[in-house]
């Protein structure tokens, strides 16, 4: 499957056939979640109903970090097995992961004011999340930066692989300077065990973001083989001309 | 010793350059390349050092030092010189000396080859763009290496001075070495053969 | 090997020590940064004394980060940088000492620089000792880092306001580590050495993973 997917208009006809299933189901588990975690789970006892933003907050954070670990995966499938997808999978998925990741700041700023009366402050996951920002913005840049795609690949290679070492590196080091700087005494929001009856809401409410994600990603994919298409066939008409 | 390429592919920014070309080059033997601009000359002297892998195919030095990489065994002289207009005529050589692990005793002989002994102690800020030329090729008097790689090596370069670079050249082809030179100027070698990118790649590698 | 890496120390240390070479730049924006402190936040000893380890990472991180530009550039367009990628040694000796040459000529006359600096800001004498070994110790990674960047982006457009958005993430824990092992928190002395003891963690760590990143991008920008 892997490898017979490594010609790109192969890629482009299986793909041209899952996009409408993907899609609609995407859809439906969306619904489907939304109904579950806005209507159905009761608000929490000490939250109220702001609760449910956090229908929204967890899933995109999740998948704001998951999609840079499968960035920092693609590159190094494309280093290794020279699969000419791999690298562009890895491209697709950028922007779709920093959007999660803007989703994930703003979602927690909104849940901060209720709780904590700002929108922003410096917790340790709130301060990791907007890093991670930084290396989703750093990652586009340079995709942007270099003209030449084989190049742009290993470079943008180099720097998801080089990000996602440093991203637990990160997280501990904000971990130990928040210890140090912020009194104890603040309510953690999703820090307490969560009850069943919102727990399988938002377990929805997960699958629901990853369909999504899958379904941005093709979509970015396909254009993306297309785009390199077009490419190609100008640089065969500047070579002809010569 | 012998320079051999076997269906080398080169590609650049997606397109192919050449495709299928095979060549050899024997000890004591100059390979001019010819060709309009494009045609790849450049792509292929840096795919022979190693600088732009090639797509496909191999480049092997026979009766070389197989523990190394043939670009680790070439001089290649590319558009740019690679000199530090901070330093001296004699520190820049000194620098590429000790980089490559040769000894100080040969700058005294890469200078004389190149005729920049007076010059020596100058920065080669101060140096005119022939003089800068006549630097970056006395490298190849400076580090012994089997296999010279030369792209347009007589630019800026007056007629004394081309005629210092063919004697070097001439000695390095006498003492066993190869040599590979994208150039518009007939430098005369005796055993010289001509490869000329204008006919089609696939033709010219038959 | 071991040649080749001494020769290229020793040829960008004299290169940075020439004129135009840029220590001079280095510092004194260094200097400058630390002024603009007092300048922007009010002569207030006690705070300003709160606030000196703090002030004196980001003025190095910065300065460090403005010579960045500079590793690799001249190298790659003066040709200099396709003659390294035919030597002996590996691109990443090249990249190791690329990175040792700029602690030579950044980090260390910046840490050295501190004190006096230090004591402008009412610094506390009695951390200077350490905030000037945790500055030696993380500023080699600094340095690592910002060489790593530069390979990054020699030779492209606005290479410079790249290196900033890529390497400064990958500042963020050497800051943290390094202001904490400076002695800045109330935390006391035991937490101050464990921050040293991760901060030599880091660069032990950068050692490896810079070069290697540095020598793979120098490959990929060459083709």
């Amino acid at each position: 499957m892997f490898n017979y997917l490594a010609n790109p208009s192969r890629f482009l006809k299986v793909s041209g056939y899952a996009l409408p299933v993907l899609a609609p189901l995407t859809a439906a588990v969306f619904l489907y979640a939304y109904y579950l975690a806005l209507v159905v789970a009761p608000p929490d006892y000490q939250q109220g109903e702001t609760v449910r933003i956090m229908f929204v907050h967890v899933p995109a954070s999740a998948l704001a970090l998951g999609v840079y670990v499968f960035m920092a995966i693609a590159h190094i499938l494309g280093f290794v097995l020279r699969h000419p997808l791999a690298d562009a999978a890895a491209r697709a998925a950028a922007p779709i992961g920093a959007v999660f990741t803007v989703i994930s700041l703003i979602t927690g700023a909104l849940w901060g004011k209720p709780m904590w009366g700002t929108y922003w402050v410096w917790d340790a996951r709130i301060t990791s999340m907007f890093i991670l920002l930084l290396l989703y913005l750093g990652y586009m840049a340079v995709w942007k930066a270099v003209d030449e795609p084989h190049r742009a690949a290993k470079i943008a290679g180099i720097v998801a692989i080089v990000g996602v070492i440093n991203v637990p590196i990160i997280k501990f080091s904000v971990e130990w300077w928040n210890t140090l700087h912020q009194p104890a005494s603040l309510l953690r929001p999703g820090g307490a065990a969560i009850a069943p009856e919102i727990l399988t809401p938002l377990l929805w409410c997960m699958g629901a973001f990853a369909l999504l994600f899958a379904t941005l990603l093709l979509i970015n994919l396909r254009a993306e083989v297309v785009a390199r298409r077009v490419r190609q066939m100008e640089l065969a008409r500047v070579g002809s001309v010569a | 010793m012998e320079l051999i390429l076997r269906d080398l592919v080169c590609e650049r920014g997606g397109r192919t350059v050449f495709a299928g070309l095979s060549l050899s080059v024997a000890a004591g033997e100059m390979l001019t390349l010819r060709g309009p601009n494009g045609a790849g000359k450049t792509s292929l002297l840096r795919s022979i050092a190693g600088l732009t892998p090639a797509a496909a195919g191999t480049v092997r030095l026979d009766g070389g030092d197989d523990g190394v990489s043939v670009g680790q065994q070439a001089h290649y002289i590319g558009h740019a010189n690679a000199i530090k207009p901070q330093l001296s005529v004699a520190e820049n050589l000194r620098f590429w000396a000790a980089f490559h692990g040769a000894g100080t005793a040969r700058i005294e002989a890469a200078m004389a080859a190149m005729d920049l002994t007076a010059l020596a102690p100058f920065d080669a800020a101060l140096l005119s763009a022939g003089q800068k030329r006549r630097l970056a090729l006395a490298r190849l008097a400076l580090i012994e290496r089997p296999v010279w790689l030369l792209d347009e090596p007589t630019v800026g370069l007056d007629t004394a001075s081309v005629g210092r670079l063919q004697a070097l050249m001439r000695s390095h082809l006498d003492g066993g070495g190869i040599i590979l030179a994208a150039t518009h100027i007939d430098l005369g070698m005796a055993r010289e053969r001509v490869f000329d990118f204008g006919t089609p790649a696939t033709e010219a590698a038959a | 090997m071991t040649g080749a890496l001494a020769a290229l120390i020793a040829r960008d240390v004299r290169l940075a020590l020439r004129a135009g070479g840029g220590v001079g730049a280095a510092l004194g924006f260094f200097l400058v940064v630390v002024v603009f402190f007092p300048l922007a936040i009010g002569p207030d000893q006690a705070f300003l004394r709160r606030i000196a380890p703090g002030a004196m990472w980001i003025a190095l991180l910065l300065s460090v980060l403005l010579s960045a530009d500079r590793i690799y550039t001249a190298d790659f367009e003066d040709g200099s940088l396709e003659v390294m990628a035919l030597g002996a040694a590996p691109l990443e000796v090249v990249a190791l000492a690329k990175a040792l040459a700029h602690w030579l000529t950044a980090g260390l006359p910046l840490a050295v620089l501190a004190p006096p600096l230090g004591l402008m800001l009412n610094l506390d004498i009695t951390l200077l000792p350490g905030m000037i070994a945790a500055m030696l110790i993380g500023s080699l990674a600094l340095s690592l880092l910002a060489a790593m960047g530069a390979a990054i982006t020699v030779g492209l457009r606005k290479g410079g306001l790249l290196i900033s958005l890529l390497i400064l993430p990958l500042y963020i824990p050497l800051l943290i580590f390094g202001v904490s092992a400076s002695g800045a928190q109330v935390g006391g002395a035991s937490l101050a050495s464990s921050a040293m003891a991760i901060l030599g963690a880091i660069v032990l760590l950068a050692v490896v993973v810079a070069p290697l990143a540095a020598a793979a991008a120098l490959r990929a920008h060459l083709r």
